[in-house]
């Protein structure tokens, strides 16, 4: 009798040493409305543990109020969804680092309402155990301001004053030295040999719409050469790809030539639609240059694959060709094809290098402080960065994150 | 008129450019569906400015037809293509396909249309070999650097290059990841800059060149 207790004992005592350890369920679960969004989600925080594993998942389980049944929205891994430095600004972060963090959407599956509370709990799934969180509970809203954003407010807002200060200088010295760009010294070049040789110009305005700032700058610079072709009485050909580029060119010729004294030299035709096409528009401009044969070339604005269609066409007819855009893929066809390029910035300093007025000159000093203060932020964040990596320092990220451009 | 001409436009302009500044940092659906009919308007606004369009292209070449200038026949040709489609496009309800099959309208643009697209996007093939052999003329220290370094880039980007020469490969990638990408990214601060700058000048009055005339009027 003794011997079968003792042997009872032994296996009694074995299998309690054998039993697994019960699952520990997350900790610090939180529901809250996702943060900088436009509603209808919830992000769920936990903390999270030395034990998570690729074997142990993770369960979300949601109901649509504290009486109605969960249901299963999303499993992962509990060794995922963590927050990892750059996700968050510091400033706007919900989770702490190294927490988890899941952003739960409204979906056909589960729809989330602004304004509507929801309960949501966690299972802790590993083997054959399970362990429930508390449940927690969160409603969506949407947010009024982006707090991740603030950074871009304060960069911009700031740039706009440096702006505003150098035009203001410029106005009190209106003497600013220019850098010489010669695409547009040419620009007098090209239209005195176009009248030389009593052939039209020709001015393209790029592929983009009056929306995209590198049309508005062909634009304007279009008013510049518009008035040096009224002086010298040669004519100008715009064809465009968009109706209402179109209008507003025809508009700044027209007063260009007024401007010149030469209102009646003006003729409506000179800016014609062709088609929004883009290998229509081309094949029509590139037999305007075969046939017409203008002398002079200009291309400003943005350009995609019609670029070297177009300059090598107007190559071949020897005329001299200007080119200005912002579209640094095709910078290398138009390098290789026109006579001078303006390259991405200068394209939007024509306008002040060809008019020379003060204001629009002081516009040009605040870019180049702009650009000094993004060339010393390249520099110290390359210098934090590195320090961060080699020194296994997290504190640099506080002084990175204010450069970077969260969404 | 001129505040119609002038003020008006730059108010709106100016009314508008703060408005959509600050859109960009409001997430609420307000902020949202504000882009979305400014959006949908300034396509209602296309749609009427093609008649701009089509007037302008009417009349241009109306006018090279009457006058008979060299080149007419090009006129002609476009006024019969274009009212031909627009005939065929009414006809087929503006539908390319109906019921699995093609209609004439499909048909004029899959036999027309395409193919001719295609022969003009073919021709660059061409205009590359033509643009390159004058660029990777070695004329001048800069040219000659250019020459080697796209004998390289070809090399390494081709599978017989690789083959005969294998260091290639990584002189390309470097070339590409290292000096072609911090290029490509000075550019794109400046053009970056310059396009906030020419923005604000829009924005706040300073550049209105763009609605016809002088500056300070």
């Amino acid at each position: 009798m003794i011997p079968a207790a003792l042997l009872l004992l032994l296996f009694w005592g074995g299998t309690a040493v054998a039993a697994p350890p019960l699952l520990s369920p997350p900790e610090g679960f939180r529901v809250l409305d996702t943060p900088n969004d436009a509603g209808k989600s919830l992000s769920l925080v936990w903390k999270a543990s030395p034990s998570d594993s690729k074997n142990r998942l993770v369960q979300v389980w949601a109901a649509e109020s504290p009486q109605a049944a969960f249901n299963k929205v999303a499993e992962f891994p509990s060794n995922t969804r963590y927050v990892k430095p750059g996700d968050f600004p510091w400033w706007a972060q919900p989770a702490g680092k190294g927490d988890h963090y899941v952003k739960l959407s409204s979906s056909q599956a589960f729809p989330i309402e602004n304004g509507k509370r929801y309960t949501v709990k966690l299972l802790m799934r590993e083997g054959g155990r399970e362990a429930w969180s508390d449940v927690a509970g969160g409603t969506a809203a949407p947010n009024y301001f982006n707090t991740a954003q603030i950074n871009n407010l304060v960069f911009v807002l700031a740039f706009t004053g440096v702006l505003l200060g150098s035009i203001a200088a410029a106005r009190r010295n209106p003497h600013v030295p220019l850098r010489r760009i010669a695409g547009l010294d040419a620009v007098e070049e090209a239209i005195g040999r176009s009248t030389e040789m009593g052939r039209p110009i020709l001015y393209l305005t790029g592929a983009g719409d009056m929306s995209e700032v590198p049309t508005i700058a062909a634009t304007v610079i279009l008013g510049e050469v518009a008035k040096k072709v009224a002086h010298y009485d040669t004519t100008l050909k715009v064809p465009h790809r968009d109706p209402i580029v179109m209008a507003v060119c025809q508009e700044i010729v027209k007063e260009a030539y007024v401007e010149a004294g030469r209102p009646d030299a003006y003729k409506d035709e000179s800016n014609f639609f062709i088609t929004g096409d883009q290998f229509s528009y081309t094949a029509a401009v590139d037999g305007i240059m075969l046939r017409e044969k203008p002398a002079a070339n200009f291309f400003m604005g943005s350009y995609f694959a019609e670029s070297l269609l177009l300059t090598e066409t107007g190559a071949s007819t020897g005329a001299i060709q200007i080119a200005g855009t912002d579209s640094d893929h095709q910078l290398p066809f138009f390098v290789t094809t026109c006579d001078y390029t303006l390259i991405g910035e200068e394209l939007y300093a024509a306008s002040a290098y060809l008019s020379r007025e003060p204001v629009l000159v002081g516009t040009l000093r605040g870019q180049d402080f702009g650009k000094a203060f993004i060339m010393g932020v390249l520099v110290l964040g390359t210098a934090l960065a590195t320090v961060g990596v080699v020194a296994d320092v997290d504190g640099v990220n506080y002084v990175l994150d204010l450069f970077k451009d969260f969404k | 008129m001129i505040f119609l001409k002038r003020q008006l436009p730059l108010a709106i302009t100016f009314v508008m450019g703060i408005a959509f500044t600050f859109q960009y940092y409001i997430p609420h659906p307000v902020s949202e569906d504000a882009i979305t009919n400014v959006s949908k308007w300034m396509q209602i606004i296309s749609g009427f400015a093609l008649f701009l369009g089509l007037a302008s292209l009417f009349h241009v070449h109306a006018v090279k037809i009457t006058r008979q200038v060299p080149g007419w026949g090009f006129s002609l040709a476009l006024y019969v293509a274009m009212i031909g489609t627009i005939v065929i496009g009414f006809w087929s309800h503006g539908e390319t396909k109906v019921d699995g099959g093609q209609t004439a309208f499909g048909w004029l643009y899959d036999y027309t249309m395409v193919p001719l697209q295609g022969t003009m996007f073919s021709i660059l093939a061409f205009f590359i070999a033509s643009a390159a052999y004058r660029a990777f003329r070695a004329r001048s220290r800069e040219a000659s650097v250019l020459l080697v370094a796209a004998v390289v880039v070809m090399m390494g980007r081709v599978p017989l290059g690789q083959f005969l020469l294998p260091w290639t490969w990584d002189v390309t990638q470097w070339l590409l990841n290292v000096l072609n990408s911090a290029v490509r990214r000075a550019i794109l601060i400046g053009v970056s800059m310059g396009a906030v700058a020419l923005s604000l000048k829009i924005i706040l009055g300073i550049e209105r060149s763009y609605l016809g005339g002088g500056r300070d009027q």
